[in-house]
């Protein structure tokens, strides 16, 4: 593997390998919660979105949402998984006032979903798998506002039982930018899965980073978590940050503590969490308000069947009709990207060529404005018109940029704006041969030059090319000029 | 097995039982006149056995994704030691 | 008419049916019974004007034609039950301020069939306890009383307040719910009829949970009729218990009077017990004698598993228990210590106040045998012990329809006696327990009185969902014991 280095971080007594393994949590996209009929909807004012289940009054009792399972299974079935047909729910047992009942309803021995994996693409074109060790379902936990009063924490159950889909990887990452592709990969299948909205700012995902080090070849070392990253960007420098610190501390002939650790976007540290450092018992135990989760292998298949192209199949399909790796990898990582360059195929669009101008010019331009595929003011079917008619040799490259910035700007349909703004290409010979011969005539000097020296010969077209607007068709006008100076074809 | 003064200690916090010093010798008995009584399990053969996860023979109920619950703020709030605008009040927990 | 309160549920349905008597009168009575007879400390919350409001209510659907099963009749809610709007208690200091917005599915379904609600009756604290006198309310005093005794008896628990109420004519019938004995046991000490049904039979939804998966609510009576017509009611699939069972409610007064001819009575052997009282075991044995001189087939059965069965309730209960009573917090609801430094501080001293003795002690063993490092030996071993009790059973009925034994291992003793030895205290329920553990109906009724002149009760137990031959079986010791003795009421003249 040529990126061997960046893999190591070189201390005072030589490299050290980062070991990183990742639980992320994802909400799942369900209207209701995970065991009541209380909504989901983001935003709501405090505990309003709250039954009396979430909030463990006495004798409520959790029925659980059809939906949720649904929607494990089908992440399970994403992650070319384990789905198992048998599954329990467990009480983890700790006291928090964002957690009503004293327990979260979790799964703990036996989770819906057993093992899997993810590949994901590295800088260069490589892939690695990264397994997953299991995926369960389990309620969130309300929230604790610490910062509204100087005596006080202030307790909003609004988030308390929502389904949360529990992703455990195995410790298989070895750098920053391996947790990171293996975070920004899993947000595209879940997306792709319509499971969870992926959106990282609103918490519904969010990632609990397990990092530790060691000496290449050695065993694994004591590990840190590090709760509730909620970025992709904060994941990476969590785990630089960690990853230095844990060497500075077992270079300087420290140990490192197994413990619960909180990132600081502001600073980019982690550090010790207080409410934490007490050692947890979580006495663990079958839930029995609830029976065993059992599944139908038929209802198993049937989601199966349902299931969306992901985005390595995509990948793939993008391959297979022509388009280079790395721009397919582009297209399929946000699923709207691969959809809005799908639906450009379906007005016509050559494969190959719309991928292109997607990557080179519509992307860049959606960046720079700060726009996401969604939002952006072209749909796709412009987009598709712009390439068909450079394909036709109506317009040129040029041209085309110039209708797809009219079309950002102003709107309108771009055959009918060539039309009424004669960007039509010029591919009438007796025109073309009209402007090379004004040009050869006015720059007698160049003509010679150009004799001795064929490649000059460039020098001509762009003259005729600015002649003419830039709706001269360049390959008529490059043999044209070739013919009048007498050079070769 | 049997409990000590420190094993009483640390399952009083798990639990979050204030335990006065001097309930503890006393709890410590009370805890391990049950334990003793109890152990008599051991004498069962339970090699084979799989543990009861619930005496009914029933599929696991299934609710339909909908939402039934309003704003129930309010009745929620009513039986509350300390509230503030709809939030549960709580001596500052620091993180 | 003469005294209401002295009516049976049935006999005050159809007396009410027949409008020779009001809801109204009738509520009135049991009103006034309730004032008289409050030093037995049998109800925690009395709602007067509620009872006399739905009983006016009552009369009028009766008025119209629109009757319904319990038209207009009294009764007392356990107040481990919640109730919308009247406090809810679970007889604990840590609930004794709290007022549910919302209804139990059991209490609701009985205020649909038209019944009146008297108030809400006491109970060990959490249901934890086998004589009522771990109540933050104070002791249950039972309405019995040994001949030539005036010391204060226990009414058994933890639904001692329910059969206390019931025995003494304080209400038509009551709620009551059983996760060791704590319907059968009061029950039997009081003269009463107590149901335990299937676990999975009734919901447990709106019932302030002790151990999940060994909690079930049934019915205190004075008849096994009035046991077949209170379970009817409260009886149901409820689609926010995942527990409660999607199976038929039977009609069980209609099958009542069927008899046993034919029927296979299993006699298990284990529940001969060395020390038990003689009186206990005579008994048994005249009813062995009834059952087979009405045509029922005797039949001797071995649930070998059955002396393990209160050792493995003691880790399973306390241990579901432990986390279902992590929720009272002072937080949400609920008893809050003053002055508390910080919030570990603020849940340890607010649990430790809002809990009683009985009730910290099971929530440590609780906490213990599930935490790390013991689970396997206590909790996973207790769980497949009940495995083992629970195929006893299903080996057992095979041979036999519905099993006979004792309800308890004695009479009801003094208020005080046993509290000081937790252990003798929990051999108490060491007839009723198994049934718990193996989610199977049990019915208590009462058969014969000791020497003393306490009441006794024997014990059937029926497959799973078959209350109708466990009601049916009950009905025909009813029949051939006869018992109609009653307590003296005492507390009128007290
Ligand atoms: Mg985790
Ligand atoms: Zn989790």
């Amino acid at each position: 593997m040529n990126s061997t280095d960046s893999r190591y971080i070189q201390g005072s007594t030589g490299p050290w390998e980062i070991v990183i393994g990742l639980e992320v949590h994802c909400q799942v996209l369900s209207k209701a919660k995970l065991f009541s009929g209380a909504s989901t909807e983001f935003g709501a004012d405090p505990n309003a979105q709250v039954s009396f289940i979430d909030a463990a009054m006495p004798g409520m009792l959790p029925v659980i949402n059809k939906f949720c399972v649904e929607q494990a299974v089908r992440t399970g079935l994403g992650l070319k998984a384990q789905i198992n047909l048998i599954s329990v729910f467990d009480r983890k047992n700790y006291f928090y006032p964002d957690l009503p009942a004293g327990y979260q309803i979790s799964q703990y021995k036996s989770p819906i979903v057993g093992e899997g994996e993810v590949l994901i693409d590295l800088p260069g074109g490589e892939t690695a798998r990264i397994g997953i060790e299991r995926l369960h379902l389990e309620q969130d936990a309300g929230k604790s506002l610490h910062d509204q009063h100087p005596d006080h924490s202030y307790v909003d159950l609004n988030r308390s039982g929502i389904a949360l889909m529990e992703i455990v990887s195995r410790p298989d990452m070895r750098s920053s930018e391996e947790a990171a592709a293996y975070l920004k990969k899993l947000r595209a299948i879940v997306r792709y899965l319509g499971t969870c909205d992926g959106n990282m700012d609103e918490g519904s995902m969010r990632a609990d980073v397990n990092v530790s080090v060691r000496k290449p070849g050695a065993p694994l070392g004591t590990r840190c978590e590090i709760k509730n990253v909620n970025s992709v960007r904060f994941v990476a420098q969590a785990i630089e940050f960690e990853a230095r610190r844990q060497v500075d501390v077992l270079e300087s002939g420290g140990a490192i503590k197994q413990e619960t650790r909180l990132f600081d976007s502001r600073t980019g540290e982690t550090r010790s969490m207080r409410s934490k450092e007490e050692a947890h018992d979580y006495r663990y135990f079958p839930d029995p308000d609830l029976l065993p989760l059992v599944l139908e292998q038929a209802w198993v298949d049937r989601i199966a069947t349902s299931l969306p192209e992901l985005p390595d199949e995509k990948k793939s399909r993008f391959v297979a009709m022509g388009l280079s790796a790395y721009d397919a990898l582009v297209l399929v990582a946000e699923k709207e990207a691969a959809d809005y360059f799908e639906a450009m195929l379906k007005e016509g669009a050559e494969p190959k060529a719309a991928a292109n101008w997607l990557n080179n010019e519509y992307f860049g331009r959606l960046n720079k404005s700060g726009l996401s595929i969604v939002n952006g003011p072209v749909p796709a079917a412009s987009n598709a018109t712009i390439v068909n008619m450079v394909g036709e040799n109506i317009i040129s490259g040029k041209i085309a940029k110039d209708v797809l910035d009219i079309v950002w700007a102003e709107g309108g349909e771009p055959r009918s704006l060539v039309e009424s703004r004669g960007l039509k290409q010029v591919t009438d010979a007796s025109a073309i041969e009209r402007a090379v011969d004004n040009v050869i005539a006015a720059n007698p000097d160049k003509v010679a030059a150009a004799k001795a020296k064929p490649q000059l010969a460039g020098w001509f077209v762009g003259q005729v090319m600015k002649a003419t607007g830039g709706k001269a068709n360049p390959t008529v006008v490059n043999a044209i000029v070739k013919n009048r100076l007498g050079l070769p074809e | 097995m049997s409990v000590d003064k420190d094993t009483v200690r640390r399952i009083a916090k798990l639990a979050r039982l204030a335990l006065e010093e001097d309930r503890i010798e006393p709890m410590v008995e009370e805890l391990n006149g049950i334990l003793a009584w109890v152990e008599q399990l051991k004498e069962v053969d339970v090699e084979g056995v799989a543990p009861m996860t619930s005496v009914v023979e029933q599929r696991l109920k299934m609710r339909d994704d909908i939402v039934t619950e309003g704003d129930n703020a309010k009745a929620l709030m009513a039986n509350a030691p300390q509230g503030q605008d709809h939030f549960f009040v709580v001596p500052k927990v620091v993180e | 008419m003469s005294d209401p309160t002295e009516l049976t549920l049935a006999e005050a349905r159809d007396a009410v049916a027949a409008k020779k008597i009001s809801s109204r009168e009738l509520t009135s009575a049991f009103l006034k019974a309730m004032e008289a007879a409050r030093p037995l400390n049998a109800y925690i919350t009395e709602t007067p004007d509620r009872a006399l409001e739905m009983a006016a209510a009552s009369d009028e659907r009766i008025a119209k034609g629109q009757s319904r099963p319990l038209e207009g009749l009294p009764l007392a809610i356990k107040d481990l039950f919640c109730t919308k709007g009247v406090r809810t208690t679970a007889g604990s200091h840590i609930l004794h301020n709290f007022v549910p917005p919302y209804e139990s599915t059991v209490s609701q379904n009985l205020w649909n069939a038209g019944a009146v609600m008297l108030g809400k009756t006491n109970l060990d604290e959490f249901a934890m306890g086998s004589s009522n006198e771990t109540s933050f309310f104070g002791p249950v005093i039972s309405p019995w009383r040994s001949k030539n005794s005036n010391a204060k008896l226990v009414p058994g628990g933890s639904s001692g307040g329910s059969a206390a109420a019931t025995s003494a004519g304080m209400c038509l019938a009551s709620t009551a719910t059983d996760t060791g004995g704590s319907i059968r046991q009061p029950a039997a000490l009081t003269g009463t009829v107590g149901l335990k049904p299937t676990y999975g039979r009734c919901s447990r939804w709106g019932i302030v949970a002790f151990a999940s998966s060994l909690d079930q609510a049934g019915p205190i009576t004075r008849t096994v009729r009035d046991a077949a017509i209170m379970l009817k009611a409260m009886a149901g699939v409820d689609p926010k218990d995942s527990t409660s069972v999607d199976t038929a409610v039977p009609d069980y007064e209609a099958g009542l009077e069927t008899g046993v001819k034919g029927l296979r009575i299993g006699i298990p052997s284990e529940y001969r017990v060395d020390g038990a009282p003689l009186e206990i075991d005579d008994l048994w044995t005249r009813a062995v004698g009834w059952l087979k001189s009405q045509g029922a087939e005797i039949v001797d059965i071995s649930l070998p598993h059955t002396k393990y069965a209160l050792a493995t309730y003691y880790i399973v209960a306390p241990a579901e228990a432990s986390s279902n009573l992590a929720r009272y917090d002072g937080v949400r609801y609920g008893h809050r210590a003053a002055g508390t430094e910080d919030l570990i501080d603020l849940y340890e001293k607010s649990r430790a106040e809002g809990f009683g003795a009985e009730v910290r002690r099971r929530i440590l063993i609780g906490t213990y045998v599930l935490s790390a490092g013991y689970y396997d030996a206590y909790y996973l071993r207790a769980q497949k012990v009940r495995a083992l009790i629970a195929r006893d059973f299903s080996r057992a009925f095979q041979a036999c329809d519905v099993l006979l034994t004792p309800a308890t291992p004695g009479p009801a003793f003094g208020v005080g006696d046993k509290t000081a030895d937790p252990v003798a205290m929990y051999l108490n329920d060491v007839f009723t327990v198994t049934v718990n553990l193996a989610g199977l109906p049990g019915l208590s009724v009462p058969a014969g009185l000791t020497a003393a002149g306490l009441p006794l009760g024997l014990q059937l137990i029926g497959k799973a969902f078959d209350e109708a031959t466990v009601l049916r079986a009950g009905r025909a010791i009813e029949l051939a014991a006869n018992f109609s003795a009653k307590p003296t009421a005492w507390w009128r003249a007290a």
